[in-house]
């Protein structure tokens, strides 16, 4: 009997050290994208040939340009453009889908059974595969460079899927909630607004981060209507600055990128909990 | 008819005899308000009419313009540019249709009230009926706006597409010099006829496949397996190491793809002049070589991808009770048979949705592909690049090449593949029973 406990215990130690040691060799591959970038902002010179996460002559200068405003690099547009689509997008399309969501859930309707169909079957086409569509859209109505036009496609766009998992979180919620409240007079409204959306806080932390994180990430759709430099968003102008043949600046995008990124991870990172018990709750229900 | 003998009759107004009101209505209410008229419902009667009529005068013009484009596609040039009267034309019939609905609900209405009345119920008042309507219209009120929006953003773009699967629209048949045409089922005919673009489409076709099964499945086990490795009952730490495993979820996608792009580069990445130099292996072509260019995306996938499946796992893992163990292990049970037999089937099976959205995720997974590398490196005498998967293809067959016909279509082929897949698997998940 010792001899087995000392042999499961032996195993353990194996075990833990084994997982130690992935982990750490994890983390170190997840931490070295990130330093390097930090490393590439610091660097002095446009390219990366001679880049080190530590530099030697470390420089601000990358900082600076971004916000120079010289030719065609806008940074400074370009983050407020992409806030204000981004926290637009997700707040429109938290009205849009709980009160959306509140309607499928609750009550019975003509259409009702169709409707959901119909969110389900549009919820598996990516949006922008009707690029075209799009496209001739924001020509026809004048809307290139249209800031709204891609925040109302955006907001269409994340409607389906959302009201979907919304739904499914509010259909959880005892109906004995809403009743005893309307027999206390109160109205529909009052009930979606004082007792369903409270409740399902969690759910809307998640359609909230779609919300927000799908327009920051957009490449596709914003590319295509967003033609003129002082309009792009963040994707698109990061992306020409670390494209363009004649001059791209990788320390440059660099800096920029560390810009965005570590104020998204942070507000990430600190609102986790919030939408991890939304997303296993939605997930993993179906 | 047993209403005659229904005793709520008897208080009924003295037109009682003429029973056929539903009918009478119905039929005069083919000019709108009129059967609401003849109901006694005035007020309503004139804001129909006024409706309707303010609807014919105000899209008369749309409809005119826009059914003729959509049949004829414009016949002169350089006067009428087909693709916006294509557009017009789909607005018109969606408008066209919301208008065919009013129609249906203002006879209904009517024929409705008209037999309230042979039955002898009092009309509302408008009053009331603005009550009943608040009640009974509510769901709709409150999806309107969601609704409307999905229409013009969402069906509509996907309309238009279908439509164009179906023209000659390309580079040469553009406004303003030429007019597009419709041909049929000609485009599609083309994929599967023409040498070239058959040969690209099963290519780009074949990779997405394999880029699809292999990054999902590479991110869902890595994910699964890391949060089983973290959730161990003695490893310390593990807030640490949790935080950090959800970074490559935290940073914005498109920067740490860009990150990516600049690290792989043959000639100045950091993987070439400090990883594998470090180790004494010869720069790898990462961006000119598809099959490195692949194995490079599929690493990002993996690294970008797992931290959502760790997440959900470990919420799953701690929804496991402890009992489930305690009897395995007094049963005898190793850690693996515990793995293998207790908590891999709970997760998998608590999982399923969240892992079907991964791989349906990767099928359309346009913004590693261009971002990293633009879905090249670029194939010879071919519109698609070494890894482009069909969004990204279809994407620069719209953007770059001006193949819009051909685009469209790819959309339908790509959207009928995703749906049946999508449907075939949602059909076990209680999301779509829920719906039927």
């Amino acid at each position: 009997m010792a001899k087995k406990t000392v042999g499961i215990k032996r195993q353990r130690t194996i075990r833990m050290t084994l997982s130690y040691l992935l982990l750490l060799v994890v983390c170190v591959a997840i931490i070295y994208p990130l330093v390097w970038t930090v490393g590439a902002s610091f660097n002095p010179g446009n390219s990366l040939v001679s880049t080190s996460i530590i530099p030697d002559k470390p420089t601000m200068s990358h900082y600076s340009d971004l916000f120079a405003q010289d030719g065609k690099l806008f940074y400074g547009k370009w983050y407020i453009n992409s806030m204000k689509i981004s926290i637009l997008t997700m707040v429109l399309s938290m009205l849009c889908v709980s009160f959306t969501a509140y309607a499928f859930s609750r009550f019975r309707f003509k259409g009702r059974k169709n409707g959901l169909l119909l969110f389900l079957l549009l919820q598996m086409i990516p949006q922008f595969s009707a690029l075209i569509a799009i496209f001739v859209l924001a020509q026809m109505l004048g809307l290139i460079n249209s800031h709204w036009l891609l925040i109302l496609i955006y907001v269409g766009g994340q409607i389906p899927m959302n009201t979907y998992l919304m739904k499914g979180y509010i259909d959880s919620i005892p109906l004995d909630l809403d009743e005893s409240a309307k027999i206390d007079g109160a109205s529909n409204t009052r009930i979606f607004w004082r007792i369903l959306m409270p409740l399902s806080r969690p759910m809307l932390a998640v359609v909230a981060m779609n919300g927000f994180t799908a327009p920051l990430g957009d490449f596709a759709i914003s590319s295509v209507i967003l033609r003129n430099p002082e309009y792009y968003t963040l994707p698109i102008g990061l992306y020409k600055l670390v494209s363009d043949k004649m001059g791209a600046s990788y320390t440059t995008f660099a800096a920029g990128a560390i810009l965005i990124s570590i104020p998204v991870a942070i507000v990430f990172v600190s609102l986790q909990k919030h939408f991890v018990s939304g997303l296993t709750a939605g997930g993993t229900k179906g | 008819m047993s209403f005659s003998t229904n005793p709520i009759q008897k208080h009924s107004n003295p037109v009682q005899k003429d029973r056929s009101y539903a009918k009478k209505a119905a039929i005069l209410s083919i000019i709108p308000g009129f059967g609401q008229f003849y109901n006694k419902q005035r007020g309503k009667g004139v804001l129909f009419f006024i409706f309707s009529i303010a609807f014919i005068v105000v899209f008369k013009d749309l409809f005119n313009m826009g059914l003729w484009g959509i049949v004829t596609l414009g016949e002169q040039v350089p006067r009428d540019n087909s693709i916006f009267l294509l557009a017009e034309g789909i607005i018109s019939l969606i408008v066209i249709i919301f208008g065919l609905l009013f129609y249906y609900l203002n006879i209904k209405d009517a024929y409705h009230n008209g037999k309230k009345r042979e039955e002898g119920f009092e009309i509302s008042s408008i009053k009331e009926q603005y009550q009943v309507l608040l009640h009974e219209g509510y769901p709709y009120l409150i999806t309107s706006p969601a609704f409307i929006l999905l229409v013009f953003s969402v069906i509509f773009p996907i309309l238009f597409c279908f439509a164009l699967a179906f023209t000659n629209y390309d580079l040469y048949h553009s406004a303003p010099a030429n007019l597009v045409d419709w041909v049929g089922l000609e485009t599609f005919k083309k994929i599967f006829t023409v040498d070239i673009w058959r040969s690209t489409f099963f290519d780009v076709l074949g990779w997405t496949l394999v880029w699809t099964l292999i990054a999902s499945t590479l991110q869902v086990s890595i994910g699964i397996f890391l949060a089983v490795v973290v959730h161990q009952k003695e490893l310390r730490f593990k807030k640490f190491f949790r935080t950090i495993l959800v970074l490559p979820w935290a940073v914005p996608g498109f920067v740490t793809i860009l990150v990516f792009a600049g690290m792989f580069n043959d000639s100045f990445g950091a993987i070439n002049n400090s990883i594998l130099a470090f180790f004494g292996i010869d720069g790898i072509p990462w961006l000119t070589s598809s099959n490195w260019t692949r194995l490079a995306l599929l690493l990002i996938q993996g690294w970008l991808g797992f931290p959502y499946v760790f997440i959900v796992t470990t919420g799953v893992l701690q929804s496991i009770s402890d009992d489930l163990y305690e009897a395995a292990t007094i049963d005898g049970a190793s850690p693996l048979q515990k793995f293998k037999n207790i908590t891999l089937p709970l997760i998998l099976y608590s999982m399923a949705p969240i892992i079907i959205t991964q791989y349906t995720f990767n099928f359309n997974n346009f913004n590693i592909i261009y971002l990293f590398n633009a879905g090249g490196p670029a194939v010879p005498s071919s519109t698609a690049g070494g890894t482009d998967i069909l969004v990204s293809w279809i994407y620069k067959l719209t953007m770059q090449n001006s193949q819009y016909a051909l685009a469209a279509a790819l959309t339908i082929l790509l959207s009928i593949f995703v749906i049946s897949i999508a449907l075939w698997q949602f059909r076990r998940t209680s999301s779509f029973k829920e719906v039927k």
